[in-house]
């Protein structure tokens, strides 16, 4: 199987703080990760890989150090990589990082499937994947928490709901967006990360994947940021320290005053 | 479109790089400069002292349809196994104020098969229409099928506003919708509200785990589509009287099905509970282990609530992923959430910061859950925590 696998360099948004003072992000030293959920869509295309062969191809849209990231990946096993990048992509929203995907995957592809992270933890708007099945044609399926295998032609996986989940067939050419229970994330080979060590990035621009520019980065995208504020903190907020009975008396009292609890303190 | 700063004007003060978001702006050689990464977001231009920083409009650049031809405001209302999910109807509630705000109708979705009798109830929450496809091929969600049939109607009724529930269904098919008709999306919007000149809509949602919030608009596409969480809106109180007009609408031409659900299991138990109990107790890394989840457990049953549990605990295994609230696990909005040895991260503060009574426990006056807390205990868990349940056990009557 020739598969795609889409990944995104994110700043490690766990470390960033807000300043209690001025409200606004702290962003020194704050470093850059590989999507979390886009390591278990890499786990995933490996192991159909490793079950079915063919090759795994990871791309990512990003800046120049997006490299890093890539390389990661090839240190966990997969074969090939390529960055796009283009000042004409910066400022992109999800619609016009899909349409630069797209152009990609039909470049270097056909695949046969493209597995994406169920969402990037910056944006975490669980856009990209659908967009990008949409702007091929293909049938995606999104949440994906287990590929059961192939049927035939048909292949057929487990897709997480909020009330369980649903079994869906579907054939290929397709997309998958994956969650963490599709499987436990290798660990890099000696040989996998040496291998990441000299492997040179190939870099692809607007012109190399046809991506017309106008439909690119921030110029391509359809929704526009017109403000950005610190989320106010709740304004009715008490502190209370002491004794450990004392809070707990106190806190139950004042919730059942409030008929919080129904329970009379 | 870029963003200019005024080189006569900067003095390197450095002030718009502690706003920008995006790190999308450094100083340089003793000048500000904006790097790709910049969305033109404004931050900096309302930051800087010396007003160095503009955002200069490029010319021509206009609606890519016309705009004046949409109206109305949508609202696709999910059901599943043919009971409607209730943040169809808080949509219904929030879509009622925006179709008010902008003088047009609001007009519920519904797909299905054998549902036709869930349309009075949109009704009865606000919906003046319902547009309900009810075919065979829609009994089980598919993205392909739902999404094709709503792309359809959307382009021949051309609304204005379409929302949905950010839902598992919901966050899954409706990005699909948006790229088939060319417009913008929003995901899980906290805020919605009308600009009223240029009939927009505004958008806003928490960024970068929710250490920021973010207005945005879809200027120059329509429709402006966004999805919401479940209760982050409020649903209307419902008229039973209401009248408004069904409407049954047929399958597009050319419509084929790409997907196919076999089966669709369910599993109610821990998720169902966290998501509509009154009262949730959540316990975080400040427990220490595995084991020390009892007492979450225990104070939970003593108030009769729901157990919840923060990324890092259920990343350690300490308890299943049903429980997780925060940005990637669930949004919850009870009457009462106790956060219990909770560091109060953003990205679990965004999941449950609409909680009409939040209390943290936490031996660290510094932590930020006490920014997000109605009442604060700074003190030691393991004393506090037992004491609440001493306290509960007194007042039932209990040894």
């Amino acid at each position: 199987m020739n598969i795609m696998v889409c990944i995104k360099q994110v700043p490690e948004t766990r470390k960033v703080k807000i300043d209690p003072e001025t409200h606004t992000l702290i962003r020194q030293g704050v470093e850059s990760m590989i999507n979390p959920f886009d390591l278990f869509a890499v786990e995933a295309a490996l192991r159909l890989k490793d079950e079915k062969g063919g090759k795994v191809v990871a791309v990512t849209m990003g800046p120049p150090q997006a490299e890093e990231a890539l390389r990661e990946v090839v240190a966990l096993g997969v074969d090939e990589v390529a960055l796009f990048s283009d000042r004409a992509f910066a400022g992109a929203d999800t619609w016009a990082t899909s349409y630069v995907l797209a152009q990609g995957a039909r470049k270097l592809g056909p695949f046969d499937l493209i597995v994406c992270g169920k969402q990037a933890v910056d944006g975490d708007t669980a856009q990209v994947g659908p967009g990008l099945a949409e702007r091929l044609g293909w049938p995606y399926v999104a949440f994906v928490r287990r590929i059961r295998g192939l049927d035939g032609r048909d292949m057929v996986v487990e897709r997480l709901m909020d009330d369980g989940y649903d079994v869906v067939r579907f054939a290929p050419p397709a997309l998958l967006t994956v969650v963490k229970e599709i499987g436990e994330i290798r660990v890099p080979s000696f040989k996998g990360k040496m291998r990441a060590k000299n492997l040179k990035v190939p870099v692809l621009s607007a012109a190399d994947i046809e991506a017309d520019p106008e439909m690119c980065g921030l110029k391509g995208s359809a929704t526009r940021v017109i403000k950005v504020f610190a989320p106010k903190p709740r304004e009715k907020r008490e502190l209370w320290e002491g004794e450990a009975e004392e809070l707990a008396q106190r806190l139950l009292h004042r919730l059942s005053e409030d008929k919080i609890i129904s329970i009379a303190v | 479109m870029s963003l200019s700063i005024d080189p006569e004007k900067c003095t390197a003060c450095g002030q718009c790089t502690e706003v920008c978001p995006f790190e999308a702006i450094e100083v340089m050689e003793g000048l500000a400069r904006s790097n790709e990464k910049c969305t033109l977001c404004g931050a900096c231009v309302e930051e800087c002292p010396e007003g160095a920083i503009r955002i200069e409009e490029a010319e021509g650049r206009g609606p890519a349809v016309d705009l004046s031809a949409y109206s109305g405001v949508w609202v696709f209302c999910e059901q599943r196994r043919g009971g409607l999910h209730s943040v169809g109807l808080e949509l219904l509630g929030k879509g009622r104020d925006l179709a008010n705000d902008l003088s047009t109708s609001l007009t519920a979705v519904l797909f299905g098969h054998g549902v036709a009798d869930l349309a009075q109830k949109l009704i009865a929450h606000g919906a003046d229409q319902v547009l309900l496809a009810d075919d065979p091929t829609l009994a089980e969600f598919t993205d392909d099928a739902y999404g094709q049939v709503l792309a359809g109607l959307i382009a021949e009724q051309r609304p204005e506003i379409v929302l949905c529930g950010a839902t598992a269904l919901g966050r899954s098919f409706f990005p699909r919708v948006a790229t088939t008709i060319g417009t913008g999306l929003t995901a899980d919007c906290t805020g919605l509200s009308i600009e009223p000149t240029e009939r927009l809509l505004l958008q806003t949602r928490p960024a970068f785990g929710g250490n920021i919030m973010a207005t945005i608009i879809t200027p120059n596409h329509r429709p402006q589509m966004a999805t919401v969480r479940p209760k982050v809106m409020r649903q209307a109180k419902p008229d039973p009287q209401r009248q408004g007009q069904i409407v049954s609408v047929g399958l597009p031409g050319g419509f084929k099905a790409l997907s196919q659900v076999v089966e669709s299991i369910e599993e109610t138990s821990q998720a169902a509970r966290l998501a509509e109990a009154e009262i949730i107790v959540t316990g975080g890394r400040g427990l220490g282990e595995a084991k020390n989840f009892s007492l979450i457990a225990e104070l939970a049953d003593q108030l009769g609530g729901a157990v919840g549990a923060t990324r890092g605990v259920v990343d350690q295994g300490w308890i299943p992923y049903a429980h997780q609230v925060g940005q990637t696990g669930r949004t919850v909005s009870p009457k009462l959430y106790v956060a219990v040895g909770v560091s109060g991260a953003v990205q679990h503060v965004v999941g449950m910061q609409s909680s009409d009574v939040i209390v943290a426990v936490n031996n660290d006056p510094q932590a930020p859950i006490f920014d997000v807390a109605t009442y604060g205990l700074v003190g030691d868990l393991f004393e506090v925590v037992p004491a609440m349940i001493r306290e509960l056990k007194a007042a039932r009557g209990e040894a």
